[in-house]
């Protein structure tokens, strides 16, 4: 079964397209990479797929789990289980890390339970992401998604500003997050993950990669080969050839 | 006639520098007729849970002293640990030279009208006192209630803290829920002695056409500590306020914190000053306010006349509704270098990232809202009865409500 399918999907920022018919599909238990230059849209599609106000579906369908959830708001699709770790998150103040650890679970997660396997005590008194460091926001990203247990999990360039060290633990969450411990075929959980250095795929095993480019995905294949090519001969090659 | 009762009877009309003026002879001087009740036993379960969610819980136990004023009346009056002396204001000024000689030293008897109407038509209030070196780990609760409609309450109180002793004040301010308008005149003088500790924590909590005008001075001697919270959260007529502090010894230091929800036909004029008067000594003023469409004005003024002071002051406010109105305005006064003050004011609405970021997380719009709203008025509060924080909780829910 197909966790998250997009149709045909056109979205506009303030009547700019972004995306102009962009298909998509991930099976249950996949995790598959996107790739794209700056500004092609990339975090638009993670955004669009979670429902946020400023994107405007104009044309096309969003289905999780063959369910239509184009005209959901956000809260729904999170709570059909949804979930998206953002590149440069707000800052809440006056609102304890350890709260809205709390306040993903619904009340099921002890926040000094989770936040001890990630050596991130800390931080559970500090206000939501204020002051934090570029790996302390990824790390309590990841551990909000931990807490919120989705089943499709998107990923806004979950390495970017963390460094080696804290890199490895970014990549154990993730694993945890997307049940790498498990075999392929009894994985219950997907993901999209956009990277640009591709750094994180050390740590995870994609199964699919695309490039989005003019709006739309193009040249799709493995993640490694796919990372060598934009390498080799750049996006703008890559989108020419269409694969 | 003394000279108090000479330069008030000169100020029976002085209009108040800030805030809406107001016409006293709209209110009545005819309270109810309330008998002493040492048992808190004339209390309607309505009053009760009125009473509960000002922070008052109609109890000797847990609190160190009780003052409890309906109107013009004392209903109940006690101090329930050694070393600490409560009794009405009248009462203290017939027996305690002490009370005498204090009065109206740190709040100017001719600042106004509703100072000169609280010398000129006293209806009590409160005088608490802690002997040197005495600590009450437990709160004094007073309350200041309005039982009878269009009424105007005129107090005094007087608080103090002498040497090395420590006292909570938990003063819970409101009305009967039948009553809908009247005055509440409340003029207030702390002394914080040398190496005292007074927090004073006020609860506000009116009706729509209630008007209030407390008039407090404090001063706080050498390394003595002021604290003071100030809650309102309910629908009110008029609020005008400036109390000032003034750090009179070296050392002392003083924090005043304010959280404000300002409902549509409420207009607030509140603030604080606080005059650093003795070397080294500190203060911070942290004002919140939240409007969801009523007027709230922020004033805080810092003016720091000794060498080595530290002042900060911190104003923010956030609008929830379209008519909103919040204003804050701060000022520093430095008079010689070498003081060291800031501060940070700012006013704006919550962005509609964070709400989507913690919708992202799962929690429907008002959950969201409201989540922010009670991050931005948290403001660490120490001691508060647990029924004030289910009532701040419930305040925030609701003003997060059709935003």
């Amino acid at each position: 079964m197909d966790m998250l399918t997009v149709e045909d999907l056109w979205v506009a920022i303030d009547d700019r397209e972004i995306l102009t018919g962009l298909n998509l599909r991930i099976p249950q238990g996949e995790t598959h990479i996107l790739f794209g230059k700056n500004g092609s849209g990339k975090s638009s599609l993670l955004m669009a797929v979670m429902g946020f106000a400023r994107y405007q579906v104009k044309q096309g369908r969003i289905l999780f789990r063959g369910e239509d959830i184009t005209h959901l708001p956000t809260y729904e699709r999170a709570r059909l289980g949804l979930g998206m770790s953002f590149q440069r998150p707000p800052t809440i103040r006056g609102v304890k890390t350890a709260d809205i650890l709390r306040a993903c679970s619904g009340g099921q997660v002890t926040p000094e339970v989770l936040a001890g396997l990630y050596n991130f005590t800390d931080f559970l008194d500090r206000e939501v992401n204020y002051g934090f460091s570029g790996g302390e926001i990824k790390r309590s990203e990841l551990l909000q998604l931990l807490a919120q247990n989705p089943s499709m999990v998107l990923l806004d360039e979950p390495e970017s500003g963390v460094d080696l060290e804290n890199l490895e633990v970014v990549g154990e969450i993730i694993g945890r997050l997307l049940q790498k411990e498990r075999r392929r075929q009894n994985r219950e959980k997907s993901g999209l993950i956009i990277t640009h250095t591709g750094f994180i795929m050390d740590y995870i095993n994609a199964d699919q990669a695309y490039i989005l480019g003019n709006g739309r995905l193009c040249c799709h294949g493995h993640p490694r080969e796919l990372l060598n090519d934009i390498k080799k001969f750049g996006y703008e090659e890559c989108a020419r050839c269409r694969r | 006639m003394s000279e108090i009762k000479e330069r008030a009877a000169q100020s029976r009309d002085k209009r108040a520098p800030l805030g809406p003026d107001l016409d006293l002879e709209g209110f009545s001087r005819q309270g109810g007729d309330w008998e002493y009740d040492p048992q808190f036993r004339e209390f309607s379960p309505e009053e009760r849970g009125r009473l509960l969610t000002a922070g008052i819980e109609l109890t000797d136990e847990d609190h160190a002293g009780t003052f409890f004023q309906a109107d013009a009346r004392v209903m109940h009056c006690q101090a329930n640990q050694a070393g600490l002396e409560v009794l009405p204001i009248g009462q203290a000024l017939e027996e305690q030279p002490l009370a005498r000689e204090l009065l109206w030293r740190l709040v100017p008897v001719d600042a106004d009208k509703y100072t000169a109407r609280a010398e000129l038509e006293l209806d009590n209030g409160y005088y608490i006192r802690a002997l040197p070196g005495v600590k009450a780990p437990r709160p004094v609760e007073s309350c200041l209630y309005l039982r009878t409609d269009r009424f105007a309450q005129h107090v005094h109180n007087l608080v103090v803290v002498e040497p090395g002793a420590s006292l909570h004040v938990i003063t819970g301010c409101t009305t009967h829920p039948g009553v809908r308008s009247g005055l509440h005149i409340g003029v207030s003088e702390f002394y914080v002695r040398a190496g005292a500790s007074l927090t004073f924590t006020m609860v506000h909590l009116w009706a729509e056409d209630i008007h209030v005008r407390p008039r407090t001075g404090v001063l706080v001697e050498e390394g003595g500590r002021f604290i003071s919270n100030y809650l309102m959260l309910r629908p009110v007529g008029t609020v005008q306020m400036y109390p000032t502090v003034t750090l009179a010894g070296e050392g002392a230091v003083t924090r005043l914190n304010s959280i404000i929800i300002a409902h549509p036909g409420s207009t607030l004029d509140v603030g604080g000053r606080v005059v650093l008067d003795a070397p080294r000594t500190r203060a911070e003023v942290i004002a919140r306010s939240v409007s969801t469409g009523g007027v709230c004005i922020n004033r805080g003024h810092l003016l720091g006349k000794a060498p080595g002071i530290k002042a900060h002051l911190e104003c923010r406010g956030l609008i929830l509704a379209e008519r909103g109105v919040l204003s804050a305005i701060p000022e520093l006064e430095g008079q010689l270098a070498g003081v060291d003050m800031s501060h940070e004011a700012a006013v704006g609405r919550i962005a509609q990232e964070e709400i989507e970021y913690l919708m992202a997380r799962g929690l429907d719009e008002e959950e969201a809202v409201s989540t922010i709203v009670r991050g931005f008025l948290r403001v660490k509060i120490e001691g508060l009865p647990p029924a004030l924080e289910e009532e701040m909780d419930q305040a925030i829910r609701e003003s997060s409500r059709g935003m």
